[in-house]
């Protein structure tokens, strides 16, 4: 297996963490809230307010969970639009409290069906694009485990992007993108060294800014030495960003989307 | 009859520049892919139409459905006469994942659509009214959302911004450019930043959502317009029905993503017939007048 298949299968592991793990082990006091105040409670989304050294923070993840039952409730980490709603709502009260936000991303992408549809996927991720481009208070965001597509760019947008050592993001799965490049969903390792999924990857080409490490012997049995490196750096961060007016944070942010392409002319 | 078959075939073989867009089982396009070009296949009612007896809207003569149309056509159906000019020309793409034979696919889907790549974009009038305007064109690789079609769509709407002028954008893709991996995938966002520079300038944005209108294209700008107007029939959604089909293991219901579909969960404003398309956008042009928004 080569090495980004490899990382895609750590991606995917039932044992990873989930985001609420992460979020109660990087914040204090967190306090989960609940609904899009529209629809429905998306289990898939979870989101509240947590201190983080002494100051609130609005979290914000997609959760999978450790076990078949788990993971059916939370629809296994595949969200509905009122998933990504009730993520916006939730960012637009962190906005209107001056709180800084940290998204915890897991997810295969956003959740394919027909009351997906008839709600406006589409739509839902589109607005969270638009709407956190004009945020006022700082966002990091965190890939922790899997990250596809658009159902985990809707809560990418941000000041900083970070992932997590054996995380992964991409514009689809392999097997999708080797069912649908080559007809042939088997060919999914060989799509996943061709896609340049992994943090060492991402990296070089700037779609994210840090890679988060896991400890040698595993990020379920050390979880702690990752979740310490991210509250370190999370306070660095939102200390350097709230430093900045809203309107140059807001250009940086801009910026940071603005490089995106390759192209000649 | 032997032509039928002959078409057949050609359906299939054309097909192959397709595949990079997301959505493989989105409903195909024989029109341009018939050698002799005189004759095209119905989309709508699977007939035989000689290719004169359509006019300038490309609209079956036998059941009134719509022929996809391409970007230039567009563009004389809705522009007023020569005004249109256009921006970025020459813009081409690069390998940036290094993905076997990208180049090949490229030039292959440029010489099949007479374009460089999935959209054009330029300054043009309508009814006197002056805007931006973006077309995407299905026949280059689907309509598929690559740096190209990102960065384009970027400036067009960037230069809107700066010279105050409304932004119309016709939308069809097919989604996300695969073979640019991750690349394509921020082309979401960064459209989607530059359309919110627009807005927050108080100025207008209307996107008219044709066939078909799906994946990272609909969750990004073709859902973020001020006013949204769609093609009858038209298909929108955000995942491909085969998706769909695999993920819930039973039939989609009738009717399910098309444009009255969307216009009926309250996703757009009007579905606009082709030949209406023209005199409504020049009134919902006139209905949002800025410093800039009339000419002559
Ligand atoms: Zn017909």
């Amino acid at each position: 297996m080569n090495k980004a298949a490899m990382v895609v299968k750590h991606a995917r592991k039932i044992t990873r963490p989930t985001a609420l793990e992460f979020i109660e082990g990087v914040l204090d006091e967190f306090i989960e809230f609940h609904g899009d105040r529209n629809y429905a409670d998306d289990k898939a989304v979870v989101g509240g307010v947590g201190l983080l050294n002494g100051r609130p923070v609005t979290a914000i993840g997609i959760q999978k969970g450790h076990t078949l039952e788990e993971n059916v409730a939370r629809n296994f980490g595949t969200a509905h639009p009122e998933g990504y709603r009730k993520a916006l709502r939730l960012m637009r009260q962190a906005e209107k409290f001056g709180r800084p936000i940290v998204t915890f991303i897991n997810t295969s992408g956003a959740y394919c069906g027909i009351g997906a549809e008839e709600r406006g996927q589409g739509e839902a991720i589109a607005r969270n694009l638009f709407e956190m481009f004009g945020l006022r208070v700082p966002i990091v965001s965190i890939l922790i485990g899997e990250g596809g597509s658009g159902g985990a760019l809707a809560l990418a947008v941000a000041d900083e992007v970070w992932m997590l050592e054996n995380g992964m993001y991409a514009i689809l799965s392999p097997e999708g993108f080797a069912s649908i490049l080559w007809r042939d969903s088997s060919r999914s390792e060989e799509a996943a060294a061709l896609m340049r999924l992994t943090a060492d990857d991402l990296i070089k080409n700037q779609v994210i800014d840090r890679i988060v490490p896991e400890a040698e012997e595993g990020i379920e049995v050390n979880f702690s030495y990752t979740t310490s490196y991210i509250r370190e750096h999370l306070i660095q961060a939102f200390r350097e960003k709230e430093r900045m007016p809203a309107d140059e944070l807001l250009k940086a942010r801009y910026e940071r989307y603005r490089k995106y392409g390759e192209f000649e002319g | 009859m032997n032509f039928f078959k002959r078409r057949n075939y050609t359906v299939v073989s054309t097909e192959e520049p397709v595949k990079g867009a997301k959505e493989p089982e989105t409903p195909k396009e024989e029109a341009p892919s018939v050698p002799d070009g005189l004759w095209l296949q119905c989309r709508s009612c699977k007939q035989p139409v000689y290719k004169r007896e359509l006019d300038e809207y490309k609209i079956c003569p036998k059941c009134g459905g719509y022929f996809r149309m391409t970007a230039w056509e567009r563009v004389e159906i809705l522009c007023d006469k020569d005004s249109f000019e256009q921006l970025d020309a020459d813009m081409t793409s690069k390998n940036p994942m290094g993905y076997p034979s990208y180049d090949k696919i490229i030039k292959k889907a440029q010489e099949k659509s007479g374009l460089k790549d999935a959209v054009l974009s330029g300054t043009c009038s309508i009814g006197g009214f002056p805007c931006v305007l973006a077309i995407m064109d299905s026949h280059f690789m689907m309509g598929s959302m690559g740096s190209v079609v990102g960065e384009k769509l970027t400036r067009a709407v960037e230069y809107a911004t700066d010279k105050r002028l409304p932004v119309l954008i016709f939308t069809t893709s097919g989604g996300a450019r695969m073979q640019e991996g991750i690349l394509s995938l921020m082309q979401m966002a960064k459209v989607s930043a530059a359309i919110r520079k627009h807005s927050d300038e108080g100025l207008l944005y209307v996107d008219v959502l044709t066939d078909p209108t799906t994946g990272g294209v609909t969750a990004s700008f073709a859902m973020l317009g001020d006013i949204i107007l769609a093609e009858p029939n038209a298909l929108v959604g955000f995942a491909g029905q085969r998706v769909i089909k695999n993920t819930i293991k039973q039939d989609l219901p009738e009717g399910f993503q098309t444009a009255q579909f969307q216009l009926e969960h309250g996703f757009v404003d009007k579905i606009v017939e082709r030949q209406k398309l023209r005199e409504t956008i020049a009134l919902i042009l006139k209905l949002h007048p800025t410093e800039n928004g009339v000419s002559e």
